[in-house]
């Protein structure tokens, strides 16, 4: 059978490239589909005509927009949508089974991020609610109106959302879909092994009803994206720490970078560890441990090293299984190169003093590991005699945490950004250093695995502010919303 | 007869043309009367004789060594003067030099033979006579220069001229100064942007980028532009696709090049709904000779469709360059109708497919 071709998608119309690159089994290498590349010149070219995509999208208003997501996120958890060119459809199975075979994720997780999305797509109203602090939606159908007898005027940052796709986890698609709620086209350069993700969800958008200029995707190279980046006025995009320290200061560009999620023992209930070690392992190792909120570090004023060593025979068992496992808990890597530096990477560093792997002794074999034709790296958790060990605060695309002893009067001066960060304590001092410090972004109190969202509280940026602005506004008699509506 | 339409019987008769022409500049070369004083020491110390023992194309490939890039660093301008031509001043044109000394070639009147013969393979519609042109790109040093002036008024007119240093611009990008990069590209392409508000232009040399940059600020067709002569960077079958569909709209000509200072310019023939957009081009034999050829061994070419190293030989009166290895890689394409020679296509700096390499603008 001839491989599906994904085309290119130009504010809604298809264009196949001269240029097309194979996805590839992550097990046998074998081409499972082909994906039109196209140059940054006809992404600069489409953005010029941006303005008319949202005024296409702009007709809709803001609950009819909250309507068809639902409508959508219906479409992408269930049903069979068009796949590329031709009559060729994708069941949703297929999408499980083909997202699985290019990018390493087992079933079970593959199904768990398509509920993560369904869930955003259907509960939109609630995430725009929380996004826009209960904003009337009708203000921003408008662009001006009155709420809590204060007038308001908003308008769009720009006329397209970029989006510079990773292809580590399909869920972090949910971040862009309030865009389209919110009226503002997305432009999406998807991650290289991970088209699938955003092509089915603008399949399910298209099927739901939205207008087809509403969604570009450009699969492209550096230059495409950077292109994307410069062009939009507004992007989101992912990457490692070089990714954030480059657009660092540019209001324009949200960043997703590495998390640095953390779990921190306060004072309090350091002695109480051992209740915490599901919690602390399931943080490390969900969704294969390869999401920004997973935990890659435990800090602790004390019992460090029975806490690694712990966890170590907790985690250091864990081993790949066939993708079709429902127990599955590991990923394989599309790139094997990937797997080889990480693990080349511990390995390397392991060799500073003080710091070792308390998984090793659990293997049973080495970290890299070849099943069923694909690369896994098990999990490691290294303890850390202090955070001034290079591998303390890393974070790979694996199950990989550091556990660390840190005196609780220098906790919060010495852990680092973290994007989530997991406070077991219940002491008020603390928790009132920790309510007060900029460097965390989401702020759990109490036993709460760090992997757990709030859809209606961005975790990291709030797409509404990146993607409207307030301004002040007064009406004449008779210009006023109350007559607008009428 | 071969799919392009060529008869080996075509191929045959070029191929005894091309061993004519090298008997001829190889003896031109390696005479005391007529021969540069580079190439007369170098066969005393080779000990052979190249003008006795060459025959044709094939002696002058099994028994040359690679020319050396370093040879036109190192050497004084004086040693590549053939005694025939002693005393006649002449241009020194440069290439490369981004770090360090270019390499130079010295000439006389190449170039306009090789932009008079190209300027009889550009239609009237694209580049009307008696019309203006405009070159926005690589002057400076370079024989390009001279050779644009050259073609406008052999085509009965004047050109513009707008720089582009591509020195400072692969300087830039390769210390990763982005910004400094493209607002020298926003400088250079507010000049042509300028001349076309000003002054009737409908012929245009420039790089693929360039263009595809003045297209963003400038509505092409109604500035008057008809035509586009363009070289100096990669262009795949994708984005030549996009330059004649969307940044020229399927009406202005366009006609890519492949060239540099030691070869001239090798033009390429009209694209047909066949070539799916891959340009294959084509040197001016018997005055250049462009073969792909395996980088392992550099003797032997490669299969037609398969990708190795671009190597150029040049055979004029004025300069003598057997075998170089260019820094570009490329598929080999057979001979077609208006060319009976072997024709490189879609070319590339070589191992881009292995590791970045820095193009920037130019």
């Amino acid at each position: 059978m001839d491989l599906p071709h994904i085309p290119c998608l130009r504010w809604g119309v298809p264009y196949v490239s001269l240029n097309q690159n194979d996805i590839i089994d992550y097990r046998d290498r074998r081409p499972l589909a082909r994906v039109s590349q196209v140059n940054a010149g006809v992404v600069r070219r489409d953005l010029r005509q941006a303005a008319r995509a949202r005024a296409a999208l702009g007709k809709k208003t803001v609950a009819e927009l909250i309507e068809i997501s639902s409508r959508a996120g219906e479409f992408f958890l269930r049903e069979d949508l068009p796949l590329g060119e031709g009559d060729r459809r994708q069941t949703a199975e297929d999408y499980v089974k083909t997202l699985s075979a290019t990018s390493g994720l087992p079933h079970v997780m593959v199904r768990r991020n398509m509920e993560k999305i369904h869930y955003a797509l259907t509960q939109m109203e609630v995430i725009l609610t929380g996004l826009t602090r209960k904003l009337d939606f009708g203000i921003v159908d408008r662009g001006y109106g009155e709420q809590h007898g204060t007038r308001i005027g908003l308008f769009p940052m720009t006329d397209a959302l970029g989006l510079v796709m990773p292809s580590n986890s399909p869920a972090v698609n949910s971040l862009w879909l309030p865009a389209i709620a919110l009226k503002i086209p997305v432009v999406i350069k998807p991650g290289r092994e991970e088209p699938w993700t955003p092509y089915r969800l603008i399949q399910a958008f298209l099927a739901a009803g939205c207008p087809a200029e509403a969604f570009g995707f450009y699969p492209t190279d550096h230059e495409g994206a950077d292109a994307v980046l410069e062009r939009c006025g507004r992007a989101l995009v992912f990457g490692g720490q070089e990714t954030v320290d480059r657009h660092a200061g540019n209001p324009g560009i949200q960043v997703h970078g590495p998390g640095y999620s953390k779990i921190i023992l306060g004072e309090d209930e350091a002695d109480n560890w051992q209740d915490y070690l599901e919690l602390m392992a399931a943080s490390a190792v969900e969704n294969g441990g390869r999401s920004c909120i997973n935990a890659s570090a435990i800090v602790t004023p004390r019992h460090g090293q029975q806490i690694a060593e712990a966890l170590g025979r907790l985690l250091g068992p864990i081993k790949p299984a066939p993708v079709n496992d429902e127990e599955a808990k590991l990923s394989g890597f599309a790139n094997p190169a990937m797997a080889e530096y990480i693990d080349r990477t511990i390995e390397e560093e392991l060799k500073t003093p003080g710091a070792r792997d308390c998984a090793a002794p659990f293997r049973n074999g080495d970290r890299q590991e070849r099943f069923d034709g694909g690369n896994y790296l098990r999990p490691s958790v290294i303890y850390c005699e202090s955070t001034d060990h290079p591998l303390y605060n890393r974070e790979f695309l694996c199950p990989y945490v550091s556990v660390v002893e840190v005196p609780p009067a220098e906790t919060l001066a010495r852990i680092g950004y973290s994007l989530v960060v997991t406070a077991i304590t219940k002491d008020q001092d603390f928790i009132a250093r920790l309510l007060d410090s900029p460097e965390i972004a989401r702020l759990n109190l109490g036993p709460i695995p760090t992997m757990k969202v709030s859809w209606d509280q961005p975790h990291e940026g709030n797409m509404f502010e990146l993607l409207y602005r307030r301004r002040s506004i007064e009406f004449a008699d008779g210009l006023g919303p109350r007559l607008a509506v009428a | 007869m071969n799919k392009r339409g060529v008869t080996p019987v075509t191929i045959q008769e070029e191929q005894e043309k091309l061993d004519a022409a090298v008997r001829d500049i190889v003896r031109w070369h390696f005479s005391a009367e007529t021969g540069c004083p580079f190439w007369l020491r170098w066969a005393k110390e080779a000990g052979w004789d190249p003008a006795q023992e060459i025959d044709g194309f094939a002696d002058l490939i099994a028994r040359f060594p690679n020319f050396r890039d370093e040879w036109l660093r190192d050497q004084q301008p004086e040693e590549w003067v053939p005694n025939a031509f002693r005393g006649k001043p002449f241009n020194v044109f440069e290439t490369g030099g981004t770090t360090g000394m270019p390499k130079q070639r010295i000439g006389w009147n190449d170039f306009r033979v090789d932009y008079s013969e190209f300027s009889d393979k550009l239609a009237d519609e694209h580049f009307p006579r008696n019309d203006y042109w405009l070159m926005m790109g690589p002057t400076g040093p370079r024989r390009l220069r001279l050779a644009i002036e050259h073609l406008a008024n052999v085509r009965g007119c004047s050109c513009y001229f707008i720089d582009l240093d591509p020195r400072f611009v692969k300087k830039v990008i390769a210390n990763r100064q982005f910004d400094i990069a493209r607002s020298y590209m926003d400088h250079v392409v507010a000049q042509a942007v300028t001349i076309f508000k000003h002054r009737r232009v409908s012929g245009l040399f420039t790089t693929p980028k360039l263009l595809e940059a003045l297209s963003e600020r400038l509505d092409l067709w109604k500035a008057g532009l008809r035509g586009v002569f363009c070289g100096g960077t990669t262009m795949d079958p994708q984005y030549t696709r996009f330059l004649v569909e969307e940044v020229l709209e399927n009406r202005i000509g366009f006609y890519p090049t492949y060239g540099n200072t030691l070869m001239g310019l090798a033009a390429s023939t009209p694209l047909k709904p066949e070539d799916q957009y891959s340009i294959t081009y084509y040197a001016p034999q018997p005055r250049a000779v462009l073969r792909v050829v395996d980088p392992e061994q550099p003797r032997q070419v490669k299969d037609y469709g398969e990708w190795g190293r671009v190597e150029l030989t040049t055979l004029t009166k004025e300069f003598f360059m057997p075998r170089f290895l260019e820094r570009d890689e490329a598929r080999r394409r057979e001979p077609r109708d208006c060319y009976p020679w072997d024709g490189v296509a879609e070319v590339r700096p070589f191992g881009a497919m292995e590791k970045k390499i820095v193009e920037g603008v130019y």
